[in-house]
């Protein structure tokens, strides 16, 4: 299964990305933020870091790539989608998520292990957890305070779209704990936390067994390549 | 606009015009050039330099660029090495950075720069221009920089106005260092009053490099095209070299905020990877990132170094401000710029890969076979150097040398003759002093200050802090990875230079080491008051002298760094702080051992012998507040057979956990490797009081070198004991590590462990969250 991994000018995370599809079984592929097509491939992946240099608003000048129009496109006829960091801002910015990403409140950068609750189990990306099932992966961002109207609120509660929620700690400030979306259709996703960095023993977070071990972020991938297999 | 143009270029300073008015009146004093220095241009030149050349020699002869006064003590770091140690060494000093061959075909470059006086004046550009400038360094070699770190000297905690340093340099380097895409994987950071009126920012970057992608900035062959790409040209930074890092701060002179230089780490992070690909695609000949004297230092550096000329057209350089003239263009520092040598062929290649990346270029000159530097302003000829008289041959100062005048009252004012007062017959007190040191601004968790930094990005991070040094998987086939810690004691190195040098390097090499990595190469930071003050340069003969023979000692290269001298307010200098970062290798970091212990019923060893040395301590200076006396005795050969056990150790797997002693003693060890997984410990004190004859204070808080805290599991004991027995290491058990929640030192304290290690992480965010 092919999973395309974007790159923007300033994207950070694209080879963790590749890295993570790799560990979970399968292929990754690069896209270019200039490229028009999507190279044939099954799901695509958003990564982290400041595309654009974050200029104008977090994500805003990413989502009028190239390669976003094609994205949003077949986003919009079902085409699995993760946004991570960056690439949640990208999604929101694009509209095909719903909201916005602010300053921190506290107003600087933080990176630490988070915990978060899976609340939606139905989706591409994490159809691999058990419902309810709490993880930690790591957080490094310093704008993901997530807003919404209070009526876009009530019907993301009452519809069942947070798929993930901060647990312990609220890190940013982000109205209802929402650390990640899904869209109604469950073929986008959106988180601020990092999936990618948390799927290879040594290199993740530290967990009660061995320090680094953690790789709960595996499960995003996995879930991804479990979807298109049974598509 | 084109009249405003027309009259600048009218106004040029020509050198037709320079043989013509010798006597014209230069102002190579406000330049920042000494009446003989200026005499020695006109010498070389046989006449008055234009302005533009004036422009030139003067930051290219400062003191951040020259290292005048530094040189005839950097010269035995080159000298006090053996065969052996120069074997794994691709590249020495005096290029960007070092490059240290590390096997499997792959090689590491690695440097630490000061970024000190900008950082004052402005910390938020001055800490990130600082980041963006050492990863230019590194790669500039032809490596991709894979991690970050930064050695941070701020005034004392109650100042008014060291939150404003700190808010400015922790956020400056969290924004660069994070949207760069690199890991900040450790660092230091100390208060002290010393450096209220002038912080230290220090900032280190490592990188990783196939040996067939070497790079040197070097121009030799003729015909070549001189490039210049990245970002525009503007008028920041200017003089930033000459007239910031080369005098002291001096209140009564206007504001020179102008003078820092402004960053764009979206520009650095695209420029990165555009030079990665040109590297790849092997389309450039040389390069040379353009960082202090901006243009001046590149154009000259790239022509001396490769025996050649250039013939440069200062009009072509893209600019931001219309209105610069050809002076302010040759010193101007703005970021994110890179010169490259493109052989002509390669030219088609070279733009398609710098368009691919939008990244913006314009074409100078060319390389020639004369060893001679021609630059133009349109058809005007402003400089005519010969370009080795402005990149090397500057001026060599053998700067007088006076042992301080304090120096020997200072030496005899120790703990002992003072009589401080120990709290040795009351465990009571004891407890309170150890609460009171591990919750100091010093010693307590850098948490609120690392906590804004990446460590994660690029998935390779093996170890970061709090663990005792850095650790970073190169290769993803095989694990190899390298480590790298840095250390400095100003209070050491004001007690005794020489002595205060090697305990940085001491400490520096046993942070690697206990991380499981095997020390490699050095490279250092050597920031210090006034070299015109006789007494300073005493310190800084002294400490250069020790770092050099304490690495010949240890058998490990330097292989590059930086000196930062005027550091200080009025007429008081800081204490020299030279920092000292070591390079460790590792055949795979899956074996990296941690600094605190992970698991129940595990017996912790102290290695080393505990010897009365409280001078300088950190509990002379929190309990007491007072410097005096004479650092800790560092014995090398030592600190050599330690590492080597820690290494056999970590090979067999039998080290759970390792951590360094060196801050406040086995107390700040002891509570960290507690605080590291949050695994409790109980822990007597009476053997090593009997067995090295130290009273309790000494035993929890003295400071002497070569002791490292270990956790063995049980079924290793035998193993390591014999270890240690064959390598001579005197070894004591003195604890267990439990799960009760609590830190227990018998007869002194007892300590719930979550309650300490809240109010170990709350000290930071009180004084700055």
């Amino acid at each position: 299964m092919k999973i395309g991994v974007v790159t923007f000018p300033g994207t950070l995370d694209d080879r963790d990305a590749a890295r993570a599809v790799r560990l979970a079984g399968g292929e990754p592929v690069s896209l270019w933020h200039a490229d028009t097509k999507l190279q044939k491939v099954d799901a695509v992946i958003l990564p982290g870091g400041f595309s654009y240099g974050d200029y104008l608003r977090c994500g805003a000048i990413a989502a009028q790539a190239p390669v976003m129009k094609e994205i949003i496109k077949k986003a919009n006829q079902g085409l699995p989608v993760l946004g991570i960091c960056n690439g949640f801002q990208v999604l929101v910015e694009s509209h095909l998520l719903p909201g916005g990403l602010i300053r921190n409140e506290h107003q600087h950068f933080i990176c630490r292990d988070q915990k978060l609750r899976v609340e939606n189990v139905d989706t591409v990306w994490t159809n691999q957890f058990e419902l309810n099932q709490e993880i930690t992966i790591p957080l490094k961002n310093g704008e993901g305070g997530y807003i919404a109207t209070s009526e876009e609120l009530a019907r993301l509660e009452g519809e069942g779209l947070i798929t993930f929620r901060y647990l312990e700690v609220n890190p940013n400030g982000s109205m209802n704990d929402i650390a990640g979306l899904r869209n109604a259709r469950g073929n986008v996703v959106g988180l601020m936390p990092h999936p990618e960095h948390a799927v290879e023993p040594g290199f993740g977070p530290d967990t009660n067994v061995a320090m680094r071990s953690g790789v709960d972020g595996l499960l995003f991938f996995k879930s991804a390549l479990n979807a298109l297999v049974n598509a | 606009m084109a009249l405003f143009k027309k009259k600048i270029a009218s106004g040029v300073d020509t050198t037709t015009n320079a043989a013509e008015t010798p006597d014209k009146e230069q102002p190579f004093k406000e330049l920042g050039l000494k009446e003989d220095e200026y005499a020695r241009i006109r010498e070389i030149l046989g006449r008055r330099p234009t302005s533009a050349e004036l422009a030139m020699y003067s930051v290219m002869w400062s003191e951040h660029c020259s290292y005048k006064s530094s040189k005839i003590y950097l010269r035995q770091f080159g000298e006090k090495v053996t065969d052996e140690m120069k074997k794994h060494l691709m590249v020495g000093m005096g290029e960007n950075a070092g490059v240290v061959d590390i096997g499997e075909g792959w090689a590491v470059t690695f440097k630490v720069e000061s970024h000190n006086h900008p950082s004052f004046i402005e910390p938020f550009q001055g800490a990130s221009t600082g980041v963006g400038g050492i990863v230019r360094d590194i790669l500039t070699m032809g490596a991709r920089p894979i991690a970050v770190m930064d050695q941070l000297r701020f005034g004392a905690v109650e100042h008014p106005d060291t939150a404003r340093v700190v808010h400015g340099v922790v956020g400056g380097i969290s924004f660069y260092g994070n949207c760069l895409g690199l890991p900040n994987i450790g660092g230091e950071t100390v208060f002290d009053r010393v450096y209220q009126g002038n912080p230290l920012v220090n900032a280190l970057s490592i990188g990783a490099l196939r040996h067939e992608d070497l790079k040197l900035a070097i121009a030799s062959n003729p015909g070549d095209l001189v490039v210049l790409f990245g970002a525009r040209t503007g008028a920041d930074g200017i003089g930033g070299v000459s007239v910031l890092a080369s005098e002291s701060f001096d209140s009564e002179r206007p504001s020179r905020r102008p003078a820092v230089q402004v960053g764009d780490p979206f520009a650095e992070k695209v420029l990165i990877e555009c030079c990665l690909e040109l590297y790849k695609a092997n389309v450039v000949a040389g390069i040379q990132d353009l960082g202090g004297a901006g243009l001046s230092c590149a154009t000259s550096e790239l022509a001396s170094n490769g025996n050649a000329g250039m013939r440069v057209q200062l009009q072509k350089v893209l600019k931001r401000d219309e209105s610069l003239t050809p002076e302010e263009i040759l010193m101007s520092e703005s970021q994110e710029r890179m010169m490259a040598i493109v052989p002509k062929r390669d030219r088609k290649k070279f733009e398609a890969i710098v368009n691919k990346w939008e990244v913006e270029f314009s074409i100078l000159g060319e390389v020639i076979a004369e060893p001679r530097l021609y630059i133009n302003w349109g058809k005007e000829e402003i400089v005519n150097v010969p370009p080795r008289t402005v990149a090397h041959d500057g001026p060599v100062y053998e700067r007088p040398v006076a042992y301080p005048s304090y120096q020997d009252s200072l030496n005899a004012d120790t703990v002992h003759s003072r009589g401080l007062y120990r709290a040795n017959d009351s465990g009571t007190d004891l407890g309170a002093q150890l609460w009171q040191i591990v919750t100091s601004p010093n010693q307590a968790s850098k948490s609120w200050i690392t906590d804004q930094y990446d460590h994660y990005v690029g998935g390779n991070t093996a170890l970061a802090m709090p663990d005792d040094s850095g650790m970073i998987r190169v290769s993803e086939t095989s694990g190899l990875g390298v480590s790298i810690a840095t250390d400095a004691n100003g209070r050491f190195c004001q007690l005794d230079p020489y002595q205060g040098a090697r305990l940085a390097l001491a400490e520096a090499y046993r942070n690697v080491a206990v991380g499981g990595a095997k020390p490699l190469a050095v490279t250092n930071c050597l920031n210090f008051g006034s070299p015109e003050n006789p007494e300073v340069m005493w310190q800084f003969k002294q400490a250069t002298a020790g770092l050099a023979d304490g690495c010949l000692e240890l058998g490990i290269p330097v292989t590059g760094g930086n000196v930062s001298f005027y550091n200080q307010t009025g007429d008081v200098a800081i204490h020299p702080t030279p920092v000292v970062g070591v390079l460790g290798i590792i055949d795979d970091v899956a074996r990296r051992v941690p600094s605190g212990w992970q698991d129940a019923g595990n017996n912790i060893y102290l290695l080393g012998v505990t010897r009365d040395e409280l001078d300088g301590s950190v509990w002379a200076d929190v309990i007491h507040d007072h410097l005096g006396g004479r650092p800790p005795v560092v014995d090398l050969a030592n600190e050599a057979a330690l590492a080597d056990l820690l290494h056999g150790a970590s090979l067999q797997g039998l080290l759970e956990s390792a951590h360094d002693l060196s801050e406040a003693g086995l107390a700040q060890a002891l509570v960290e490797s507690c605080f590291r997984f949050g695994m409790g410990a109980r822990v007597w004190l009476d053997e090593i009081c009997e067995r090295d004859n130290v009273d309790r204070t000494c035993a929890l808080f003295s400071e002497s070198t070569g002791r490292v805290l270990v956790s063995i599991g049980r079924e290793d004991d035998v193993k390591f004991m014999g270890l240690c027995e064959a390598r001579g290491i005197p070894v004591l058990r003195i604890g267990v590590t439990d799960a009760s929640g609590e830190i227990e030192i018998q007869d002194v304290s007892t300590f719930d462990l979550e309650e300490m290690r809240t109010a170990f992480k709350a000290t930071l965010p009180a004084l700055f969250g």
